[in-house]
């Protein structure tokens, strides 16, 4: 998010799922698209059948590196060293678009000196990818136009996630890949309305559209339509909630569909952090772990309870419509914070929280975003409308940064390697990396009630690859104990080649073997997203 | 594109070279009745329903795969068309069980549509037929392949919308029938269960195996909206009778997905109705929750965030919204912390 900010002017997604398919190579990197985003994949693997180039960079052989020109095998937590190496070989090979550079980017002196290192002899040693398979990637993605980079969770959630993305945006500019059809960079959000979350404010630094607190023309806008004073410092996100719940500095939550007791990197401190809260309220659609921590429970509408709109990974905001009652006494969620908003300020009241129906709600928002100026609900029909729309008769934009960027020229940013904030040591030799299946979501709580999702897959099974498996001692679907610094897990092992020797991958699907209860909370100084996607951990048979 | 002339049933139509006489037809307002074929899905050209007979041609050509040309002459529905049709037809029925009583594809079913128009209430040809087990081994798709026409759409889906080619047609002759690599159960192959077969499936061949037997296609409600899973945000078609989702259904408009699923969108709607749902808000008492009304829950609510506000200051309080919830929902959970409760405390799990 933060990184295509930066380098574009926009967080979102370049390009539209349709145009993807346009594309005549793709860079895939942290994102096992198959399974966390299938019909995603679905426009990658049909223009791969009709020949275009792919490359997927992952640390495991996933489905689409089977497909793949070049699997480029790193170890977790060194992509950033692999995408600047890509980069010193376009530019020492003399394969970018000078024109583009030249009318559409700066900064892009310092970035070449700052790539120039990155030999793909230096990059083999920092990634473990040979060095010809470098080469080989770099030059299947310059010289195949237009090419698209998708990426997902997996270059995110790291300590250099900020910086990976950059990484990204550098390499698309320093190709010309921006807005056209088929090429951009890509960021697969994971669960259904991230998109729209974001868009709407529910981030401790903006308001709805990314106008930023901070700025003090954006707060008196909403300080007049809301008529109130607002708050003028940047506020907490959710790792930073639970640690300061834990100093006793945050004292109350109100948790709305979310379950951090899964969720959340370091599972023991944030259990310790949820207890000591004074007053929690969580309002959900069913029991989660978070929930039986809370002193109230308010019982939520499902998606198909309810009318409002989701905002996809491609911008578009799309209508979902009820189509079922909610069971007994359960509500819809915009209606519960309604009522609380209207008594908590009984004696007060001066903000409205008077709608009738989340169409009434979307016109507020339309009038404060100007992104969503020209989005009404009875505009949208089936087609929806992508963002930026600012005026009721826009059509939408399906691909960003076309004649210009964002922010006017794209931004090259140097940006230099780091490593893992936690590398294997004597102790805890192994790396954990984690992510999803096809055949279930995020924390289980949706799936896992669904009987032929569990049927096809019942239970977690740790991925480890046959050499790492033979020394341990552990045959397919023995028992194992995996153990980080944080704590440990029991769990079933899947002996595969998949994972690249040394590297172990858990879902974080199943609550009685929690990845999270290993994972690492460090986060990434810019982006503040927790270090999922690398842990140093131990394996022993169990 | 360069445009042709033809006539269809004597009206002049304009179409564009290169297109079928099909796609004329249908730009015409004029149907033509179809089975293997699907518009999402490339032509085969495999069971003739779709004959139409055209000036100075011997035989009857398909008009699913036959290129439109200028001056063309096509009759749509002559008595040798229909005949032709009523042939076909009455060769699928003499292999076809016609237990429409208790298919799950009656009143959905283009077999049944075609027999209908065209009147052909049983075959006049007495022959060898199929008889194969219902296969409801796997956890979400009923295979019927007694009632399969071999149309060849699932196949066509599985590879060219799926990109997957888990299903092929396996063996000769009469024997011929879809199968999986091997003739291996569906749950063995590399069948994925996104369910694109069952959706272009025009016969009663393969169903949702958990809507078996509960409900009519004409007793229920289609609601269009999109899936709770992922971020690619398919459209979906709800498929309600009496306040519960019986299916989900393929919606071909869908802007990112253009019918096409994943097993998440498609079968994993159960969990709306589960018995684990929240129904009442609860209060907790000495360490166990206590079912309550809504004024009392929130009235308890307000009152302590405004108690501990009171207390510790507004940044004391923190709100959690969700990557699950309405953009509206969002909106109104931000403009509550912000504008109520006086903190930017306000995140949701983006970053998890
Ligand atoms: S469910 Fe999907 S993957 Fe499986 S056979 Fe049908 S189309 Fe192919
Ligand atoms: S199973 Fe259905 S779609 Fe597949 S060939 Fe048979 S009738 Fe056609
Ligand atoms: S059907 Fe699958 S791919 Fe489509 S939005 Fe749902 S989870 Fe994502
Ligand atoms: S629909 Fe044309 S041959 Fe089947």
């Amino acid at each position: 998010m933060s990184g295509l900010g930066t380098a574009f002017g926009s967080g979102a997604m370049t390009n539209s799922i349709q145009d993807l398919g346009l594309a005549r190579a793709f860079l895939v990197i942290g994102s096992n698209t198959t399974e966390q985003h299938p019909v995603i994949a679905l426009q990658i693997k049909r223009a791969v059948r009709k020949g275009a180039r792919l490359i997927v960079a992952d640390p495991r052989a996933i489905e689409l590196a089977e497909l793949a020109d070049v699997h480029l095998s790193h170890q977790p937590g060194t992509d950033l060293g692999l995408l600047n190496g890509l980069a010193q070989v376009i530019l020492e090979e003399g394969l970018w678009d000078r024109d583009f550079v030249a009318r559409r980017t700066e900064n892009f002196d310092a970035f070449r000196a700052s790539v120039a290192p990155y030999t793909p002899e230096f990059v083999e040693r920092l990634t473990g990818v040979p060095a010809e398979k470098i080469r080989q990637a770099a030059r299947l993605y310059a010289t195949s136009r237009p090419a698209a980079i998708v990426y997902a969770m997996g270059i995110t959630q790291h300590v250099a996630g900020h910086r990976n993305v950059l990484a990204l945006a550098n390499l698309a500019m320093l190709t010309g890949n921006v807005g056209m059809e088929g090429s951009g960079v890509n960021p697969l959000r994971g669960q259904n309305n991230v998109q729209g979350a974001c868009d709407m404010g529910a981030l401790p630094d903006v308001y709805t559209g990314y106008q930023k607190v901070v700025n003090p023309e954006a707060r008196a806008k909403f300080e007049e339509a809301w008529g109130v004073p607002l708050p003028a410092e940047c506020g907490l996100t959710v790792v930073e909630m639970t640690r300061a719940a834990a100093e006793g500095k945050v004292k109350a939550m109100y948790v709305v569909g979310e379950n951090p007791m899964l969720s959340d990197p370091d599972l023991h401190h944030v259990r310790e952090a949820l207890e000591s809260l004074d007053f929690l309220v969580v309002q959900d659609i069913f029991l989660t772990e978070t929930a039986q921590l809370a002193d109230v429970v308010l019982p939520g509408a499902s998606f198909a309870e309810k009318d409002g709109t989701y905002t996809n990974t491609e911008r578009r905001v799309q209508l979902i419509r009820k189509a079922v009652e909610p069971p007994g006494q359960a509500r819809p969620d915009w209606w519960a914070v309604a009522e609380l908003a209207e008594r908590v300020q009984r004696d007060r009241g001066p903000v409205s929280f008077y709608y009738n129906s989340p169409a009434q709600i979307m016109e507020e928002i339309a009038s404060l975003t100007p992104a969503y100026g020209g989005i009404r609900h009875e505009r949208l029909g089936i087609q929806g409308l992508q963002w930026p729309c600012p005026t009721a008769d826009h059509p939408g934009t399906p691909v960003l940064h076309r004649e210009r960027f964002t922010r006017g020229l794209g931004l090259f940013a140097p940006v230099e390697f780091m490593p893992a904030d936690e590398l294997p040591d004597g102790e805890y030799p192994l790396i954990l990396t984690t992510g999803r299946l096809l055949q279930h979501y995020h924390m289980g709580s949706m799936t896992r009630r669904v009987p032929g999702l569990n049927q096809l897959v019942p239970q977690e099974l740790m991925e480890i690859n046959p050499v790492d498996a033979t020394r341990l001692g552990l045959p397919d679907g023995a028992p194992a104990r995996v153990r980080s610094r944080r704590g440990e897990v029991l769990t079933r092992v899947r002996v595969t080649d998949r994972p690249r020797l040394g590297v172990v991958f858990m879902t974080f699907h199943f609550a009685e073997a929690a990845a999270n209860l290993l994972t690492n909370p460090a986060l990434d100084p810019t982006a503040k997203i927790p270090e999922f996607k690398a842990c140093a951990v131990r394996v022993e048979p169990a | 594109m360069s445009k042709v002339s033809l006539k269809i049933d004597g009206q002049t139509v304009q179409a564009e070279a290169g297109s079928t006489i099909l796609q004329a037809a249908e730009g015409a307002g004029i149907h033509i009745p179809t089975l293997c074929y699907h518009p999402v899905l490339p032509a085969e050209g495999a069971c003739r329903i779709c004959v139409v007979e055209v000036a100075k041609q011997r035989l009857l050509l398909p008009a699913c795969t036959y290129p439109v040309a200028e001056g063309m002459e096509v009759l749509t529905e002559s008595p040798q068309v229909v005949e032709a049709r009523r042939f076909v037809l009455e060769l699928l029925l003499s292999d076809h069980p016609q237990d429409c009583l208790t298919c799950e594809a009656n009143g959905d079913c283009e077999l049944q549509d075609l027999a209908y128009r065209y009147q052909v209430k049983r075959s006049r040809f007495q022959g060898e037929v199929h008889r194969y087990p219902l296969d409801e081994a796997n956890p979400f798709i009923a295979r019927d392949m007694t009632k399969c026409i071999l149309c060849r759409r699932c196949v066509g889906a599985c590879r060219d919308i799926q990109a997957v080619d888990a299903i092929g047609l396996a063996h000769r002759g009469f024997d011929t029938k879809v199968a999986a690599a091997f003739d291996a159960p569906l749950q063995d192959s590399t069948c994925v269960f996104c369910g694109q077969c069952v959706a272009v499936c025009p016969v009663g061949a393969l169903t949702e195996k958990n809507a078996r037997f509960l409900g009519r296609s004409w007793e229920m409600t289609r609601v269009t909206t999109v899936c709770p899973y992922c971020g690619v945000g398919c459209l979906l078609d709800l498929n309600v009778k009496d306040n519960r989702i019986i299916k989900v259904t393929s919606n071909w408009e869908g802007p990112a997905n253009r019918g096409a699923t994943c097993v998440k969108g498609r079968f994993g709607y159960e969990f709306v109705h589960s018995p684990d749902r929240l129904t009442r808000p609860l209060i907790k008492a000495n360490g166990a929750f206590v079912e309550a009304s809504w004024e009392e829950a929130l009235d308890l609510v307000a009152r302590r965030l405004a108690e501990i506000k009171g207390q510790h200051g507004p940044d004391s309080l923190a709100v959690l919204a969700s990557a699950k919830c309405t953009n509206e929902e969002n909106y109104l959970l931000q403009k509550f912390a912000r504008a109520v409760l006086g903190t930017n405390n306000v995140d949701h799990c983006a970053r998890l």
